[in-house]
């Protein structure tokens, strides 16, 4: 039984860098780059955790997350947000739209593993 | 130089004031005629008396009598005065 | 009687005198002056008419003339009792503009003359001289009877020493009760009620002595008229002209003279005292008057042929052993004559220091004094001196030799010269200062020369010739007979010649004249008086001035401070309520007060009209429109300060806007720079963590791992340059290297630095060498950086499938413009406006490695370099245009 994480990030780079590393871990990894269309994405593959970036083209993380709150079905979905803009301000707002963890960048790998895993509950 | 409009016609107290008026006027033209009398006198003849007695009772007696009249003008227009009406507009006035 | 006697009496009357003036002047400071300034006692001051020449000279005159001599009481009579066509006007103008003599109301009424004030002050103490030397010479003859009369016991006194005696005595009273105070409205309550007190005593004495001659030797009423009618008295005639021409000046002197002028004008205190005084002064005068047809009869038929009739008052009584009556009698001439010579030394003093002195004194003087107050004082105790020491002067001189009446005509013609001026003044607007000066002069000159010179007899001034046949034999010059015109009496010549020249002067002067503008404003309101200032007021007069000065002060100070102000005054004064009485000290105190809200000037104007009746004159009016300017000019500053302010806030307001809109920019600007620093760092740190923990991990893909690495550091360090970059650009620190370049050349250098860029997406590029064949003096490699920065967007972004780029230079009117256009989807209309924006990125893709500052840096490069860089619409594709000033490339060229 996988670990289904589905990333939402628009850095070719980092994408490949935490594909890697959950691959590693044994995570199902998913990836989807557009902010348009990440919603529906979601829906599409039923993923157990997301990892949301916050500055996406086309749509902001945090209309997302309004989103999938706002959806029966992804209402509990837990939900890691990342944002390269750490300002207080950015955590507060993700926390009051019901962000499971908010994560500044850069991260550690180890920080990101656990939190996903502590996130599912395994 | 035009004052605000002077009524037609003046309540009693006025009216009364004015006629007063009139009269405290009018005393000092009587007392010229009174006092000129004496113009009209006859010149003594040298060595003719004249009356002087009567003559000057006749002089005190107008004088008495203006006196009197203006008195009782006086103290009226003086009480009337009081009550602070305010002064005819249309006297003593000519335009430059 | 003896002479000791005498002087005693004489002696403390005079002391009773100080002190009724005294305690009256102590009364008067404490404010109890009500019962003071009573109408009886402005009706008795007016007594001062009846001069020693009434009391002693009535009867000589009557003696000489019979009837005649109650023309100088009936002229002042029809005066009195035409109160309201004359006396009231006069009265207010006096009141209303502070008038302080006749020589102040001719000079005030037309246009403050100083000219006109000097005249009328100096006839009026050469008219005045010869009156005052009449009062000490029947004085010094009164004390000459008592010696005659018992000349055993009595060292005959030397008549000059006598004089000087009661001229200095006079002196000293008029100088401590006159020149007390320099008051505006020159009031003496001491002065008026001595004087008041001497016309009790002068009546008193007069009726007794009459009611004794009557009763007590004629022996009733009906026994004196038969002897009246058998005296020679009975066959005088009555001189007609003489009947008229003495009422005339009679009633003009009343108006006229100083000290007139003094206890029916200045001292006045109410106007309603006039009206009582209209009756009750003509009953003085009657009462003055009515014995003395009596007594001249008697005394002529008792006392022998060479009594002179002007002492009849006096010897009569002493004839018959009534030592008592006749130092009554000398005690009542003693009044008549001190309370005259007071008033008028007071008087003429008030004109000499006002009209005289103090004109000359500030012209000799340059700078403004320090002390007028001083200088008046000392003026007026001086000429008070001076006045009484002319009059001594006077009578030696003339030897006090002549009758009484005499004299006093002389003076009353005199003076009334002054009339037309005047009383013209008051009645007429179109009176003018020429008119005035040309009547009053002409009709002086007539008067000295047909009167006044000749009053000194023949061979004095005028040779008997002159009398006989004119100033070197000019016949129709003669002055007692001008133009041949002859047999008139003396007085009643001099009276119509000197009326005649003086009224025609002045008409025509008038006439003829323009007056100036402050004579006009003066002659408006001395004319329309009543509708100037205020009527008469009401009995609680000093309730209604504080309730009048309490609306007032509400006005200007605001109803709280106010009611509080005269609270506190009513509690000091220990009443109750919100209305004090209206004190000196308050006037004072509330005058200061509405003087810092509304000015000096307009605030004494205020009191003054509120409290004390006065209207506002035109000095007054001047003083406030300054202070009215001054107070715009400061409002106008005041506003342009307000404007300032307004302006300055408004300037804040958008400072403080754009502040906000910086330190907004700002952290969004941080957030960019935060998120654009960061993206590289997280992939570099990720990739690093991966690498470290490598085992297991195949070389190739620990290869591509590190390029990644290498990548994204490159990326940050772009970055940072272009950071960097834009910030020296932005803040001005940017040196520019101008050279002279070939355009030509910096296109090709940056299409050269560009070819590395998507090497396998071939960009063509179609370029015009010859139109760019342009000198330009620029940094060439400033300019090439925007070359190369729009080049490499066109070979990122441009999405054609064969992508083409088009140079284009064209010479445009001052400027070379450069324009880029690709063949693209271009810039949609909405981001066209935001792409010169920092961290603009339209695309993400192919945007890896860009931080979107690049366009920013070209705006910022193109600006320093003197041009612009303008994204063109409308080109099928993305189209820049640089545009560079032509005049670098001229300069080069």
């Amino acid at each position: 039984m996988g670990r289904h994480v589905l990333l939402i990030e628009d850095e070719p780079n980092i994408t490949e860098a935490m594909r890697f590393i959950l691959a590693r871990d044994g995570w199902t990894v998913s990836s989807h780059a557009d902010g348009a269309t990440a919603v529906n994405a979601v829906s599409r593959a039923k993923p157990d955790v997301v990892v949301l970036d916050v500055m996406l083209p086309g749509r902001s993380g945090y209309d997302i997350l309004r989103d999938l709150r706002a959806n029966p079905d992804t209402k509990a979905l837990p939900v890691m947000m990342l944002t390269a803009r750490g300002q207080v301000r950015d955590r507060e707002r993700a926390e009051s739209f019901g962000v499971s963890h908010f994560m500044t960048k850069p991260f550690s790998n180890r920080e990101v593993l656990d939190t996903l895993n502590s996130l599912l509950g395994t | 130089m035009n004052g605000p409009r002077v009524p037609l016609f003046l309540e009693r107290q006025s009216y009364r004031r004015r006629r007063l008026v009139d009269a405290s006027r009018a005393v000092p033209v009587f007392g010229i005629i009174l006092f000129f009398v004496p113009l009209l006198w006859p010149q003594p003849e040298p060595g003719e008396a004249t009356g002087l007695a009567e003559r000057g009772i006749y002089l005190f007696l107008a004088w008495g009598l203006l006196v009197a009249v203006t008195g009782v003008i006086s103290v009226r227009l003086q009480s009337r005065l009081q009550e602070g009406a305010p002064e005819e507009r249309a006297e003593g006035k000519d335009v430059l | 009687m003896s002479f000791d006697l005498l002087v005693s009496v004489s002696l403390v009357y005079v002391g009773l005198l100080f002190v009724i003036a005294y305690w009256a002047e102590r009364r008067a400071l404490r404010g109890g002056v009500r019962w003071l300034r009573s109408p009886l006692v402005y009706t008795l001051s007016l007594s001062i008419y009846c001069t020693a020449w009434t009391f002693y000279g009535a009867v000589g005159y009557a003696s000489r003339s019979g009837l005649e001599f109650l023309t100088i009481y009936i002229g002042p009579t029809l005066v009195l009792i035409g109160w309201w066509w004359c006396l009231r006007k006069l009265v207010r103008i006096g009141r209303s503009q502070r008038i302080t003599s006749i020589a102040d109301l001719i000079s005030s009424r037309y246009g403050k003359s100083a000219l006109l004030g000097g005249m009328v002050t100096v006839i009026a103490v050469v008219g005045t001289t010869p009156y005052l030397a009449l009062q000490l010479q029947s004085v010094t003859l009164s004390f000459g009877v008592f010696a005659e009369g018992t000349p055993g016991s009595f060292p005959v006194p030397d008549q000059r020493a006598t004089a000087i005696w009661v001229a200095g005595g006079m002196a000293v009273f008029a100088i401590l009760f006159g020149t007390r105070n320099v008051d505006a409205n020159e009031r003496h309550h001491g002065v008026v009620t001595a004087i008041a007190l001497e016309a009790l005593v002068k009546l008193f004495a007069l009726l007794a002595v009459g009611s004794f001659i009557v009763w007590g030797v004629a022996g009733g009423i009906g026994e004196v008229a038969a002897r009246i009618n058998a005296s020679p008295l009975a066959e005088i005639p009555l001189d007609r002209s003489r009947w008229l021409a003495l009422i005339f000046v009679s009633g003009a002197a009343i108006l006229v003279l100083p000290r007139m002028f003094q206890v029916l004008v200045v001292e006045n205190e109410d106007e309603r005292h006039l009206a009582t005084a209209s009756w009750a002064f003509p009953l003085y005068l009657a009462a003055m008057s009515v014995f003395v047809i009596p007594i001249a009869a008697v005394g002529m038929s008792e006392l022998p042929s060479w009594a002179n009739p002007d002492l009849f008052v006096l010897t009569l009584p002493l004839a018959h052993g009534h030592d008592m009556l006749a130092l009554l009698a000398f005690l009542g001439g003693f009044s008549s004559a001190t309370s005259m010579v007071i008033v008028a030394a007071i008087a003429l003093a008030t004109m000499i220091s006002n009209h005289i002195v103090l004109p000359l004194w500030l012209s000799l003087r340059a700078e403004a004094p320090g002390n007028l107050r001083a200088v008046l004082l000392t003026s007026r105790r001086l000429s008070i001196a001076g006045v009484l020491a002319l009059g001594y002067v006077y009578y030696v001189w003339s030897g006090g030799g002549r009758e009484l009446a005499a004299i006093g005509f002389v003076s009353f013609t005199g003076v009334v010269q002054v009339m037309p001026a005047a009383v013209g003044g008051i009645f007429w607007r179109g009176a003018t200062r020429i008119g005035a000066a040309a009547g009053v002069s002409l009709g002086a000159a007539v008067w000295a020369y047909t009167l006044f010179l000749p009053s000194f007899g023949e061979g004095v001034v005028f040779s008997a010739a002159t009398f006989a046949d004119g100033p070197f034999g000019i016949g129709w010059l003669r002055p007692h007979a001008l133009f041949g015109i002859e047999g008139l009496d003396p007085v009643v010549h001099s009276v119509i010649w000197s009326m005649a020249v003086n009224c025609a002067g002045f008409l025509l002067g008038s006439i003829a004249s323009f007056p100036t503008p402050v004579e006009r404003l003066q002659g408006a309101q001395f004319v329309n008086v009543f509708d100037y200032s205020r009527g008469p007021r009401g009995w609680s007069q000093s309730k209604a001035e504080a309730e009048d000065l309490l609306i007032m002060a509400q006005r200007i100070l605001g109803p709280r401070e106010a009611q509080d102000l005269f609270a506190a005054e009513a509690r000091i004064q220990g009443k109750a309520g919100f209305l004090p009485d209206t004190t000196p000290d308050f006037l004072d105190r509330l005058e200061r007060e509405l003087a810092g809200s509304v000015g000096a000037a307009t605030a004494h104007a205020m009191i003054g009209q509120i409290a004390i009746g006065t209207t506002v004159s035109v000095e007054d009016l001047m003083a406030v429109a300054d202070e009215a300017a001054q107070i715009m000019e400061h409002s106008i500053q005041l506003q342009a300060k307000s404007e300032e302010l307004s302006r300055t806030a408004r300037q804040l307001r958008e400072a403080n806007q754009k502040l906000t809109e910086l330190s907004v920019q700002k952290d969004s600007f941080l957030g960019q720079i935060s998120h654009e620093l960061r993206t590289p760092m997280t992939s570099i740190r990720a990739f690093s963590e991966i690498l470290m923990d490598s085992e297991g991990m195949e070389a190739q893909e620990r290869q591509r791992f590190a390029a990644i690495i290498h990548d994204e550091a490159q990326r940050l360090t772009r970055l940072l340059d272009a950071l960097l970059d834009l910030s020296v650009l932005e803040h001005g620190q940017a040196s520019l290297n101008r050279e002279s370049v070939r355009l030509r050349d910096v296109i090709a250098r940056a299409l050269a630095a560009t070819g590395s860029i998507n090497p396998d997406r071939g960009l063509a590029v179609r370029r015009d060498t010859l139109d760019e064949d342009i000198l330009i003096c620029t940094d060439t490699d400033r300019l090439a950086q925007v070359f190369i920065n729009i080049i490499a967007n066109a070979r990122k972004y441009c999405d054609a499938a064969e992508p083409q780029l088009r140079i284009a230079v064209q010479r445009r009117g001052g400027k070379v413009s450069v324009d880029f256009i690709d063949n693209g989807s271009g810039i949609p209309v909405q981001s066209q406006s935001v792409i010169f924006e920092k961290f603009c990125r339209l695309s993400d893709q192919s945007a890896a490695g860009s931080a979107g500052l690049g366009l920013a840096i070209c705006r910022e490069i193109m600006q320093k370099l003197g041009g612009a860089i303008t994204y063109l619409p409308g080109q099928g594709g993305a189209a820049f245009r640089v545009t560079l000033p032509v005049e670098s490339a001229e300069k080069a060229a």
